[in-house]
This record gives structure tokens, sequence and C-alpha cells, in this order.
């Protein structure tokens, strides 16, 4: 694999995944592409915060829903088109994470993951909660209408929103890996490594910490306001603990520390029904009448197996495959 | 004034419950240093395990009995097999591995029992409330059993050899090693014993809260917040802390904050104690040598 | 005096970085072995590797059988009993429950009592603060207490780390007399690691010197206390 093709090849995707599915794809499949580019971009802030900074967050999907609800709120309750929805989601998004951010920094390890996870846990009722009731919809929720294409291009709604969400998905990685790239992917994974040693060097570890937390907030929360306009619907329950595992597991299954690993993870988390379905079909061929075996069990097996066998994902495997071709 | 006297007794009820479970947390974090994310839907499993035992006709508290060191069992297997070969990997892979246990017990429970909520027996007698009304039948003998369950963890770990073993082993590993005990087998016997107590829980509250998949996620965060404001070092003081959350739980939620934002109590709790007193009431704080 | 312990070129390491390079000593039966050396020399490094503290390529037998490679219980269970470098004292537990994890291994209660009385005879303080806490003990007492908890275990080796270290000079000969009453009045045999040689060479049999994890002397103990120009060169005394 040459350096040349390496650096090409991210462009080179990206233009790939913008015009096949144009060409080829139905309705249904765009709308899971549409998806696997909005987890993708919410396992990227998993990553910067976790992968490359060491702060283990158990709790993104909030931040998710505080995206999706944003967006589905300026566009329900005041009108405002989809596309404006973003800049403030991701301002609001920011400014929760960097919030978070700030108590977190006392927590290490075990301890934030915990407060994380009862973040994650206690979502969904906050969510519920009856003084919010008027902007939330409650338990009901909010539902969204389908943008159309813009000045009459030739797109019906589910290219249109696919596209968008993908130029908008190419800005942040790209911004993203301009980050980890430089001297604040060093300080973010020296912060990972040897917070002391990284503290004795003169990196500010607060600064850092709680920016990390608020870009990462920021690029999930856009990810959930994307998401609340492809599947046009916001609802509390869907805002919970398996919200925020999906993407722990998929930020470990694409790789923690890595931008392309966000990609893979992104896929997985979309595609892991369609993974228990095959590997239900294969087990039926083995122990004939098991019926489909649950995702949520193998997401969770897969889970433990890539701790054990490859802890830095798929993005890991693939650097070791290129290592070798050399 | 009535109210507020079954609020309490309601709160001491699922407190003995959040207590059991602290305790259980606790006690893994001492010997591993970690905390057992999946601690709550291992409970939850066991408790279906009970449940598709009395449906088949078996006694309940024979199905008790078969249910505990089967959870014993279960908790030693997965402390050996998954946690033992992890015991020295960062944070992030134990945690990776807990979730998964995790997502694995939630969703094999939907798989083979159905997400449908399922009514659990309990063995106190459904009938009217005792002592003027102000405490149910089930809520005195769940805080009867609970305060059983602490009071014999305390004597095992204060009266006996292995349980002086146990709290040697996760103390001080090394030199534990060195009067001869095996502090693996320790931990996998601490791993046990927090799932058996995990069982005893579930068994607890599913007559309460009804059974499905999701059932321990709140309990989970109770006990949580309980170890937490307790100090998670102090097994003694997690347990006052379960108990407080629980009544504190369930007056805020009477009066103050509604039923509905129970869970962003417990949530509350826990960021309160972590960023003004992490060691909790109790707890005594680590200094960390660099 | 017949061989307990032997070792044979033995090697250790901590992962990468080599410390022991090819040991060859005995300790015999019933009496004192020192090794002495500076800081660095890989004292305590040996002592870990007969505990099965870290890998080591050689032989270690102990009483005819061969121990290298056992995991630290295994070791323990033979009857080695470990006073590691710092003590190891159970700070969180009682003085009470410290020498109590001591006699983990056995069941002979009547044993275990009349060992337990035998070390409030060595060391009175330890009776005193029975049910204290370890941690609060002061440092010779959190010595006297980890060799009492490596008595319990009616070990036939006894192996010592530094007990000297961090100790005033009061403290350190009282806990050296000590030792001499142990050797004297019970069968336990004695491998002592020390920086301090006069000290160590009082109450040793044999004595051998260790430098950056090689043997370069070795002898009767009697002998180089009495050889002033051994002592000069190799000692600094």
């Amino acid at each position: 694999m040459n350096p040349t093709f390496l650096r090409a090849f991210p462009w080179l995707f990206f233009v790939a995944a913008a015009v096949l599915p144009i060409l080829g794809a139905s309705d249904y499949q765009l709308l899971q592409l549409t998806l696997v580019v909005v987890y993708a971009i919410a396992v990227l802030g998993l990553n910067l915060v976790t992968g490359y900074n060491g702060q283990v967050s158990l709790g993104h999907g909030a931040f998710y829903a505080i995206g999706a609800y944003t967006t589905a709120i300026l566009m329900d309750k005041w009108g405002i088109p989809y596309w404006a929805t973003l800049p403030v989601s991701a301002v609001v998004c920011a400014g929760v994470g960097f919030l978070i951010g700030l108590p977190a920094l006392r927590l290490g390890g075990m301890y934030l993951a915990l407060t994380t996870f009862a973040l994650a846990v206690a979502t969904p009722q906050l969510l519920k909660y009856k003084l919010f009731e008027e902007y939330t919809g409650g338990v009901q929720g909010i539902s969204l209408d389908k943008p159309e294409a813009p000045f009459g291009l030739p797109l019906n709604p589910d290219q249109w929103l696919y596209l968008f969400s993908l130029a908008i998905g190419g800005v942040i990685f790209l911004l993203a890996s301009n980050m980890v790239g430089g001297r604040i992917g060093r300080a973010l994974r020296a912060i990972r490594d040897q917070p002391t040693a990284a503290e004795a060097m003169g990196i500010d570890l607060a600064s850092f910490k709680t920016r990390a937390f608020a870009v990462s907030a920021c690029f999930t929360g856009v990810s959930g306001s994307l998401g609340a306009i492809a599947i046009q619907f916001v609802a509390p329950d869907a805002f919970g603990v398996p919200k925020s595992l999906d993407f722990f597991t998929g930020m470990v299954v694409g790789g923690g520390a890595s931008i392309g690993g966000a990609v893979m993870g992104g896929i997985f988390i979309e595609f892991v029904p369609n993974i228990a379905d095959e590997l239900s079909r294969l087990f039926a061929q083995i122990a004939p009448g098991i019926e489909k075996l649950p995702p949520g069990a193998i997401s969770g097996a897969i889970l433990i197996a890539f701790m054990f066998l490859m802890p830095g994902g798929l993005a890991s495997l693939l650097r070791v495959i290129n290592r070798k071709r050399r | 004034m009535d109210g507020l006297i079954h609020q309490i007794v309601s709160g001491i009820a699922s407190g003995g419950i959040y207590a059991s479970v602290a305790l259980a947390l606790v006690m893994i974090y001492q010997a591993t240093h970690h905390v057992n994310f999946a601690q709550g839907e291992m409970a939850m499993f066991s408790t279906y395990i009970a449940l598709t035992l009395i449906q088949a006709g078996v006694p309940y508290w024979v199905a008790f009995i078969i249910v505990v060191p089967v959870s014993f069992l279960m908790g030693a297997v997965i402390q050996r097999v998954l946690m033992e070969p992890l015991a020295k990997a960062p944070v992030l892979a134990s945690v990776g591995v807990f979730i998964g246990l995790l997502l694995v017990f939630n969703s094999i429970a939907g798989w083979i029992f159905t997400y449908t909520t399922k009514p659990f027996p309990t063995p106190f007698g459904e009938g009217k409330p005792l002592l003027n009304g102000f405490v149910s039948r089930h809520e005195l003998g769940s805080t009867m059993i609970t305060l059983v369950v602490l009071l014999s963890i305390w004597a095992f770990f204060r009266f006996t050899k292995l349980g002086l073993a146990m709290r040697a082993a996760a103390f001080n590993p090394v030199s534990s090693r060195l009067v001869g005990v095996p502090v693996d087998k320790m931990l996998a016997l601490g791993w046990g014993l927090a799932a058996a107590i995990g069982a005893i829980a579930g068994m607890m509250v599913a007559p309460v809260v009804f059974l499905d998949p999701n059932m321990m996620a709140g309990v989970l965060l109770y006990a949580f917040a309980g170890a937490l404001l307790g100090g998670i070092t102090n097994p003694l003081g997690a347990v006052i802390g379960g108990f407080a959350v629980g009544i504190v739980e369930n007056i805020l939620g009477a009066y103050v904050v509604g039923t509905e934002l129970k869970l962003s109590v417990a949530l509350f709790i826990i960021v309160v104690v972590l960023v003004l007193k992490p060691a909790g009431l109790f707890g005594k704080t680590v200094v960390s040598r660099v | 005096m017949p061989t307990l312990l032997e070792v044979k070129a033995l090697h250790g390491a901590y992962g990468e970085s080599k410390v022991l390079h090819g040991l060859d000593f005995i300790v015999e039966e019933g009496g004192v072995t020192t090794l002495l050396g500076a800081n660095g020399a890989g004292k305590t490094t040996t002592l870990r590797a007969i505990s099965g503290m870290i890998k080591v390529s050689g032989e270690i037998i102990f009483a005819g059988e061969r121990i290298d490679g056992l995991a630290t219980e295994a070791v323990a269970k033979r009857g080695i009993a470990h006073v590691p470098d710092g003590r190891g004292t159970f700070m969180e537990l009682t003085v009470e429950e410290n020498l109590r994890l001591g006699s983990f291994l056995r069941n002979d209660k009547a044993g275990v009592a009349s060992d337990m009385e035998r070390v409030f005879d060595l060391f009175p303080k330890l009776k005193e603060r029975l049910f204290q806490q370890a941690g609060t003990l002061s440092g010779g007492e959190q010595q006297m207490l980890a060799i009492g908890r490596a008595l319990l275990l009616r070990p036939k080796l006894l192996l010592l780390d530094e007990p000297s270290f961090g100790l005033a000079p009061l403290i350190v000969r009282g806990i050296f007399e000590t030792m001499g009453r142990i050797v004297r009045e019970t069968k336990v045999s004695i491998l002592v690691v020390e920086q301090n040689a006069s000290l160590a060479l009082a109450i040793a049999d044999r004595a051998y010197l260790l430098e950056t994890g090689r043997i370069v002397m070795s002898g009767a103990a009697d002998d180089i206390r009495k050889d002033e120009t051994l002592r000069r060169s190799y000692l600094g005394y």
C-alpha cells in the first residue's frame, strides 16, 4: 500500500460514497446509509474523548439526544428550517459538553464511566419530565417532516438527505482529522497515556480535557440532529442506555483512536441486526430450531471478543495488515 | 404524617435492596478496583431463572435455595474466565467487558423470556398491610431478608478465616500470597458472593416492580449512588448509603420531584458526591503515587 | 548441617532487565545465612525469586524438591515464610488479624495458639497493641508484626528482607537480638538479606556477598567478621 494511495483513499472513498448510492440504491437503502453516516459521526465524537483522550464515556447517547431534541423542537415549535438547526445544535451540545467536562475533570477512569452510565440511565426520564413536556412532547415525542431537495435538484428527499448528511459528515471528519493529526492530537494522547507527565510538560490538562468533551459532545450532538431529521421522529425511550452502549460498541469495534475506525463503527451499529441475522442463519445449519439470535447479545459477545483479541478495533487490524505488506 | 411514615418505611424496604447491591458492588470494587456494570443484569438473569423454576412447579423457597448457589457459580466462573485475564488491563478494556456482559445478559434474557413484564411471586403473602397499614407484608419480609443477608456477610468477613483471607486479598494481594492465600480463588469467591447477593436482591425487588429484562437498571443506579454516597471503599458505608438513598429517593419522589424523576435524583447524588467528596461520607481518600 | 535450600545458576529478571546473573548458594538447616550487598545488588530480587514472585531460570531446591516456577502461595505452603521489604503489613487490618493471617494455611488450633504465645513472648509490644489497626504501628512495631506473622506459618525457612531498613539503630538492635532468640528457640532456618553487614554478620553462620547480581564472596560469617582487610575492601567497614 503505497503512501500516496493511503492519503488519497479517504477522498476516493468519499467520492464513491457520494456517487454510487445515488445511482443505485433504493430509498430504504439510502436511509440505512444515511444512518451509517449519522452513527459514524456519533462514534467519531466518542472516539475523540474516549479513544484519543482516555476519558471513558458511557453516556454519549445523552448528547445525541440533546442534538436530536434541539433540532426537533426548533423545527416543530418555531418552524426553523432543518439546516439552520444544525449550528444551534452544535453550539448547545458543545456548551453542555463543556459543562459536563468540568466535573468530569475530577473523575478518573471508572468513576467517569459510572457517572456517564448514570447519565445514560437517567436521560429518558429527564426527557419525559412533565415540566418540559410542552416542548419535548413527553412520551409521544415529536414528529418531523422530511426535507425536500433545494434549488429544484433532481434528487428525491432520501437522496438529498443522504448527500446532505454525507457533506456534513465530510466536514466534521476533516475537522477531526486535522485536530488529531497535529499538536492537539498529540496532546490528547499524551493526556490519555501519561497525564502527570503531560502536565509536567506544560499541557493544561483541565483546558484540554474539557474542550475535548465539548468538541466530542458537539460532534455527537450534530449527528443526533441529522439522525432526528432522517428518522423524522424523536421520542425519549430511544435515547437511553442502549443508544449510549451502541456508540461505545461501535467505537471499540471500529477502533477507539482512529478516524477511519469511526466509519467502521457506524457501519457496525447500523448493520448489527443484519450481522445477527446472518449468524442466526449459520447457527441454524448447525443447530436447527434456534430462532433469530438477539442483536444485543451479538454486540455484547463481539465487544468482549474484541477486548481480548483486538482492543484497537478493526482499525488496528488494518494497520497491522498494512505494516506487514510493506 | 401517615404518608411520610409510609414513604420512609417503603424507603427502608427498597433501601435494603439498594444496600445489598451496593455491598456487592463495593466487594468487587475493593478487590479489583473495577465497578461491575453488569451486576444488575446478572441479578435480573438469576431472577428469571428463579421464575422459570417456580413456573415449573418448584416451591418458592426451594427455587430460592437453588438460584443462590447457581448465581454464585455464575459469578465465580465469569471472574475466572473473563475478568482474571484483564486484571492488569487499562480501564477501557475492563469497562468494555462489563458492558459486553451487560448486553449479553440483557439481550439473552429478552430472547429467552421475552420483553413482556411478568409478575413475580412474593413468599411473604399478599394481604393486608401490617403495623397500622404502614408496611406491606412483602416490604417487611424483604427488609428482613436483606438484613439477614447483610448481617451474614458482615459476620462472614469479620469472624471466619475465609472472610479474613478475602479481605486480605483485596487489601494487599502480594502479602496475601506470601502467607499462602490463593488470591485468584479469593477474587472468584468475591464475585460469586456478589452475584449471589445480587440474585437475592433481584428476587426481592421483582414482586414490586415486576420482572422484565430492564428491571435492574434503576436499582443498579440507586445502588451506585448509595455505594458512592457511603464510600465505595467502605462496605458498611455503602450499606448505610444504600438505605439513605432508598429513603431519600422515596421522599423526594413523593413530595418534591415526582416519581418520574426519581432516577435523576440518583444521578444528582452521584454527581454531587463525586464532585464534592469522592471518597463518600465514610470512605477514605486514596492518595495515588505517581 | 544438611542443606535446606539450594540455589543453582539462578537467573532472574524484571521483564527485560536482567538482575540476577547466575547465583549459586545454599542455606543450611538450623542456621542463619545472610546475603549482603549494596543497594541494587539484587538482594530483594533473590528473595522474590525464591518466593516465586518473578520469572527465573535455574534451579531452586527446597527440602529436596524443585520449587522454581511455583506460585507464591505454593511456595508458602511448602514452608517458606517471606518477610518482604517494606514489611508488607496489612495496614487496614488489626494486629491480631495480621497475625491470624500468618496461620491461614494451618489447621492445628493448639499449635497456632502456642505459636501465638511465643510471638507475644518475643514481641510483647504486639500483645499490647493487639486490636489496634496495623497501619498505626511504628516502623519497628510493624517489623515485629511482619516477623511474628511469618513465624505463625511455622515455617522451615524464614526469608527476611532488610529488617533494618528505615528503623532507628536501637530498634534494629532489639530486632536482631530477637532474631537470635528465634534461631535458638525454634527450628527455623533464616536467610536474611541486609545492607547493614555488621549487624547481619553478628548473628549469621554463613555469609554471601552479592554485587550486581553475582556472588563475589562467600564464607563463614565469623571468618569474614574477623578478617579486617576482607571487611574493609568488600564491606566498607
